[in-house]
């Protein structure tokens, strides 16, 4: 199998996961209610656990230590896609995110569980019962709050008209996308989108919310090749500031 | 972690004249037995309000402590660090939730706490009020603060009320956790580079003040806690818990070669007794009573937290508003 296709996978993997744990860190503190700063530090320690598993298997195949890979690449060397390095926003923007993530993370956790390359299929299969809770909380929450007031019903649907360009761009092909396929890895972007949108359609259609047509919508594409917003390098300085001061010290 | 020397100041004995004197003798002798007074039980008006008071204080010193090492959380160096660090301060702020529980048993609900904590109505832990500067302060808050916190709660958490002393036992088992994970991590730091050192020693400098002053002010100052011990409100004495907590630790920090910022302190002898230069209390005042380095900055955050997630507040109690037309 080409080595090089399932570390680019591996990398899309761990930094969206890397990403989205470090913002879903930050409402620690901060939520709306403690319930839900709660939930959301329990999510980005399990993301930042599933990254860690997947830089492990990366480092198994020949790259640099985990925590070096992290914390000393620079925004152009990341492969997530850039929803997950939007700033949190409002707790909407930050919920809508989380579903139209974790609808999409289940999938190719449940892809890759089945993987022909065994080293991947275990991970998955070990962490997918983690993302099962993820999906729950997100569509739980959407349900709850897109059938409530009207002004939750605003803000959430003002956020998924925002979020939905950068959800599209999640599905960006990597350039290895049929050998991937071809060699049993995963299914794809392509069919992990197909599925996706049935999941969130199932749960928005139990809300007052309204799905955009996803066919007039241009997918914010970009991330998977290293371009990203102007949101990415600042939160990269920042997870790298104490590690930084010494990066040969044991912290 | 928590804050320990709550402050009693409104205490005010003259209630307890409006009592029910059979009632009250019954409700004491239970205490006596050792038995815990649950939220049904009758109790004085005093007690309640001293717990309601207590409990509150501390809750608000578990949300508003998570707030210097959660600035860390984001910089944690490596992904150990970073794992622990997110851990260990959400468990801080489950502790909140379990104590506004604790404290809602006794009829005052988390959204007046709150608000009581924003309009700078009840107070918590002063040490929060000063800032962490470093990764080596969020350390030290992690190590030495949840230490004084632990000698705190041990002690409450034999206290006569049921609600808040389970709440204790389950918080003091996070906490020992945290002990741990603040141990190690100022182990590396005083055991590395010479950077880390001087780091770790600065962030020391800047804490020991605060540490001191964790158990609130000198018994010899403080009034009116004969009736709360007698009701098992207050568990030890702040002297107590300052002298255990300095027996315990002072060796550990040395151990690490660690300078202490205080020529005065060291163990008398004959006594058995700490001695070391007295705190400031009157900065303690100051700090308690709004003017330190982060109480402007602390309340800000909680408030604009408040008010950024009251619309989620206001959807949770109306979730099945009224039928709304799908946005065309």
């Amino acid at each position: 199998m080409n080595e090089l296709a399932i570390k680019d996978l591996l990398y899309k993997l761990a930094d969206d996961q890397l990403i989205l744990g470090h913002r879903n860190s930050e409402w620690t503190g901060f939520g709306p209610i403690l319930e839900e700063d709660i939930a959301f530090s329990s999510m980005a320690q399990d993301k930042i656990g599933h990254s860690l598993a997947f830089y492990t298997l990366l480092h198994e195949l020949g790259e640099s230590e985990p925590d070096t890979v992290a914390f000393t690449r620079n925004a152009n060397q990341f492969h997530n896609s850039q929803l997950v390095e939007l700033p949190n926003g409002e707790y909407d923007f930050s919920l809508i995110r989380h579903f139209l993530y974790d609808n999409a993370e289940i999938i190719r956790f449940e892809m890759l569980a089945q993987s022909s390359y065994e080293p991947i299929a275990k991970v998955a299969t070990k962490l997918k019962g983690e993302v099962k809770y993820h999906v729950l909380h997100a569509n739980t929450w959407i349900k709850n709050l897109g059938s409530s007031t009207e002004e939750a019903i605003l803000r959430l649907q003002s956020s998924l008209t925002e979020a939905l360009p950068y959800a599209l761009g999640m599905f960006e092909h990597s350039k290895y996308e049929q050998e991937l396929i071809d060699a049993g890895i995963y299914g794809g972007e392509e069919a992990v989108k197909i599925k996706w949108l049935k999941r969130i359609q199932a749960v928005i259609e139990q809300t007052a919310l309204k799905l955009p047509d996803l066919e007039s919508i241009a997918p914010k594409f970009g991330g998977r090749y290293g371009e990203h917003t102007e949101h990415l390098q600042p939160l990269l300085d920042e997870m790298a500031e104490v590690f930084k001061i010494d990066p040969t010290a044991e912290w | 972690m928590y804050g320990g020397g709550n402050v009693f100041e409104a205490t005010k004995f003259d209630d307890l004249q409006t009592e029910d004197p059979a009632k009250l003798a019954e409700f004491e002798a239970r205490i006596a037995r050792g038995e815990k007074i649950e939220p049904t039980d009758w109790m004085p008006e005093l007690y309640r309000k001293q717990l309601i008071r207590m409990i509150e204080q501390h809750a608000h010193s578990e949300i508003i402590g998570s707030l210097p090492e959660g600035t860390w959380i984001t910089r944690a160096p490596g992904f150990r660090r970073k794992m622990a660090q997110m851990a260990k301060v959400q468990d801080e702020v489950g502790h909140a939730q379990l104590l506004y529980s604790a404290a809602e048993t006794l009829g005052k609900s988390r959204e007046q706490m709150l608000t009581d904590l924003i309009n700078g109505k009840s107070k918590y832990s002063n040490v929060f009020n000063y800032p962490a500067l470093t990764w080596a302060d969020s350390n030290i808050i992690s190590w030495l603060i949840d230490a004084g916190a632990i000698v705190n709660q041990m002690a409450n958490a034999r206290g006569s009320y049921g609600p808040y002393s389970r709440a204790l036992e389950r918080i003091c088992a996070e906490e020992a956790f945290h002990l741990k994970y603040g141990h190690d991590a100022v182990v590396h730091m005083a055991t590395g580079s010479p950077k880390q050192r001087e780091m770790i020693q600065a962030a020391l400098n800047r804490w020991w003040g605060p540490i001191m002053t964790f158990f609130g002010p000198s018994d010899k100052m403080s009034t009116h806690t004969e009736t709360l011990m007698r009701w098992k409100v207050k568990m030890a004495s702040n002297d107590e818990c300052r002298q255990q907590f300095l027996d315990m630790y002072v060796p550990k920090i040395w151990e690490l070669g660690l300078t202490i910022p205080d020529p005065n302190l060291k163990k008398n002898a004959e006594t058995g007794q700490w001695e070391f230069t007295e705190p400031d209390w009157d900065e303690f005042k100051r700090v308690i009573n709004g003017d330190g380095p982060c109480n402007a900055e602390r309340l800000a955050v909680r408030r604009t937290a408040e008010e950024r997630g009251a619309w989620v507040r206001r959807a949770l109690l109306n979730p099945k508003a009224k039928y709304v037309k799908p946005l065309a």
